[in-house]
């Protein structure tokens, strides 16, 4: 007996399964196994409707409009968890999670808190919706004073990406200082791209805004492009992450370090400067986009090993295991949102766990943090005494 | 039902305003435009009412520099015909002269329902609404923050001071003053916004030359002075603190 095609217009699920193929190693969603590590070890998986595991298991089963009609795939704070505890290495973050909000972002359904930071992105080039013309304000006053590529027009050997809160955020601005301080006790030949710069992306795309992350792409790719530099530096794990792995394919390819990076490249020359003693205990958290994303787990413990009188300690998650602060994937705009659904902050999780191992200090490697860990020391009670400190702040104390 | 939006872009105030050579407008060399916060609930409520009824939204705005973006965000959101007017707009337009030329645009398009912002912070000679329902003949109800359509009529709300609302029916045409949009001006992914960029057009229509006639006329414009009875208190939050304290105690507060 013959049998005949029959006609099938592909559903919603069929076509949004085909689309995660395009995702680097996309073929391996059919690999699944369904053994649910990835829905355990998400800081919200025990409170969304469908966390990643049964997402899954909805594309499978034809029924991923369900997980389309709830909000709680904006709990996710891309922080990589699943996809590094995942045994069949399937991308959940860059693939589904990230697919996902796009597509919620497409149908109009987003939190309004993320909306105004992305407008704020698409309109000033940074999410807080500052004036991007304010967006080196915080130079001022610095000795020496910061190279403005714009204004100078001499090749460097660095081009420092300073990102959006350490142009702007108050708390952030003094890490910002901080690592100009210590530039210049290097003696590094520098400059900054003040108002020319925008706002890296990063967390926009993995936020769902695609389109907005191309043309914040587009417009530093042409900024980059006009000025002479060895490479770029950057204190934001966020900026280097892009940088790094997704700007090159968009035709905007440069050398790129985290600031970490750099400075442990010059730990030669650093260590005999920093006389001061810093006499603490003192526990590091690894950023998400940092280390278990990029790998850089070293660098930073290095950099805190060379503080005289330093104790260093581990956090009962460290390295790969590290806990989220919350802040990313848009959790740094959905605070809200995200409180009104948890009725708890990752920031405080980790604060906690910071206190546990008696650390007078948390050094960090992250701009999001200080302002979300100093935020959870106030509501902890037991972390009165705890001090939030990025490392290069410790390293400009340490300089005396 | 065919629903004309006019908007326009004003001063962002994001970006420190000065006043130029002449003492009597802002400098525009460093002014950023945006979308007046009032004219996008309006596009808001035209696109919330096409969704309920089908309606035809007409987006239409003065030609000046930055307006494509906000034609091409709105067709995003579900405008269905994009319109800019040119004019001459340099030498300082009022909402007087633009109401006027404006009408004879909107008249042409044979509207049912117009909806505009209520105000605009830097309306100089009143709202353009009402002027602008009084040369095309219409009524004109302002402060609005829902909108129903009902057959040839429309039930809307309006907002009065002190917490009370109205609920008013009127005949179509009309022209409403939007406050508030039934929901949040929606978002629109940009991908979506770089797509109408590609494939809508918007219209060119000439306005007349304008005439200001019954418009006042700007005879200074300053930052606001600080009156000789202020006494400021220092920039340093330890010494303002102190102060503070010596003044409470003068008052025989503390």
């Amino acid at each position: 007996m013959a049998t005949t095609a029959i006609s099938h217009t592909p559903s919603f699920s069929e076509t949004f399964f085909s689309s995660l193929y395009q995702v680097e190693n996309g073929e391996r969603f059919r690999t699944c196994l369904q053994c649910g590590s990835c829905s355990g070890v998400c800081p919200f998986g025990y409170l969304m409707d469908f966390p990643p595991g049964r997402m899954i298991a909805g594309l499978r089963a034809d029924e991923f409009n369900l997980v389309m009609e709830t909000d709680t795939v904006w709990m996710c704070v891309s922080c990589y968890a699943c996809a590094q505890i995942c045994p069949s290495k399937i991308p959940i973050t860059a693939g589904l999670m990230t697919r996902t909000k796009e597509e919620l972002l497409l149908a109009g359904n987003v939190p309004s808190e993320l909306q105004s930071a992305l407008e704020n992105s698409q309109r000033y080039g940074n999410p807080m919706g500052e004036s991007p013309r304010k967006r080196a304000d915080w130079t001022l006053g610095i000795e020496p004073q910061i190279t403005l590529l714009g204004k100078e027009r001499l090749p460097v050997d660095v081009l420092w990406f300073v990102g959006d809160y350490p142009s702007y955020h108050p708390r952030v601005q003094s890490v910002a200082k901080s690592l100009a301080k210590v530039l210049n006790a290097l003696g590094i030949n520098f400059g900054i791209l003040g108002p020319e710069e925008n706002s890296d992306g990063d967390t926009q795309r993995l936020a769902g805004e695609r389109g907005l992350f191309e043309m914040l792409v587009e417009k530093n790719g042409r900024i980059f492009n006009k000025y002479q530099f060895g490479k770029i530096i950057t204190s934001d794990p966020h900026a280097y992450n892009a940088l790094k792995n997704e700007y090159p394919a968009l035709g905007v390819s440069y050398p790129v370090q985290h600031s970490t990076q750099f400075l442990a490249e010059h730990i030669d020359q650093l260590k005999p400067l920093l006389k001061k003693e810093i006499q603490a205990t003192v526990t590091y958290h690894d950023p998400c986009y940092l280390g278990r994303v990029n790998g850089v787990f070293d660098e930073p413990r290095l950099l805190l090993g060379a503080i005289p009188g330093l104790k260093l300690v581990e956090m009962a998650h460290n390295h790969s295991s590290s806990l989220c602060c919350g802040g990313g994937g848009g959790g740094m705009w959905l605070d809200g949102f995200q409180w009104e659904k948890a009725h708890a902050r990752l920031s405080e999780w980790r604060v906690h766990e910071a206190v546990d191992i008696g650390a007078n200090i948390l050094a960090v490697a992250c701009p999001y943090e200080p302002p979300r860990f100093e935020d959870a020391v106030k509501t902890i009670q037991q972390a009165e005494q705890l001090v939030v400190k990025d490392i290069v702040e410790l390293l400009a104390e340490a300089l005396g | 039902m065919n629903i004309i939006v006019p908007v326009k872009l004003v001063p962002d105030l994001v970006e420190e305003l000065s006043i130029d050579a002449s003492g009597t407008a802002l400098d525009t060399a460093w002014l950023r435009m945006i979308v007046n916060e009032f004219d996008d609930h309006a596009i808001e409520q035209a696109i919330i009412l096409k969704e309920q009824t089908g309606a035809n939204v007409t987006v239409l705005s003065a030609n000046i520099e930055g307006i494509d973006d906000l034609l091409f965000t709105a067709a995003a959101k579900g405008a269905d015909r994009l319109i800019k007017l040119n004019g001459d707009f340099e030498s300082g337009v009022n909402n007087h002269a633009l109401a006027r030329e404006m009408a004879t645009i909107i008249r042409a398009l044979k509207p049912d329902l117009i909806l505009t912002g209520v105000q605009a912070h830097n309306d100089l000679d009143g709202s353009i609404g009402p002027q602008l329902a009084e040369y095309l003949g219409i009524p004109y109800i302002g402060y609005v923050s829902g909108v129903k359509v009902n057959g040839d009529k429309v039930n809307v709300r309006k907002e009065y001071p002190g917490g009370l609302i109205g609920e008013i029916q009127v005949s179509l045409p009309a022209l409403l003053g939007i406050q508030a949009a039934e929901q949040p001006p929606r978002y629109v992914a940009i991908s979506k916004v770089r797509q109408m960029m590609k494939t809508v057009n918007i219209e060119e229509q000439d306005l007349a030359i304008f005439d200001s006639l019954g418009a006042p006329t700007v005879n200074r414009m300053f930052v606001a002075e600080a009156a000789e009875r202020a006494s400021m208190l220092s920039e340093n939050a330890d010494e303002a603190a102190g102060q503070l304290i010596n003044i409470f105690k003068e008052l025989g507060t503390l």
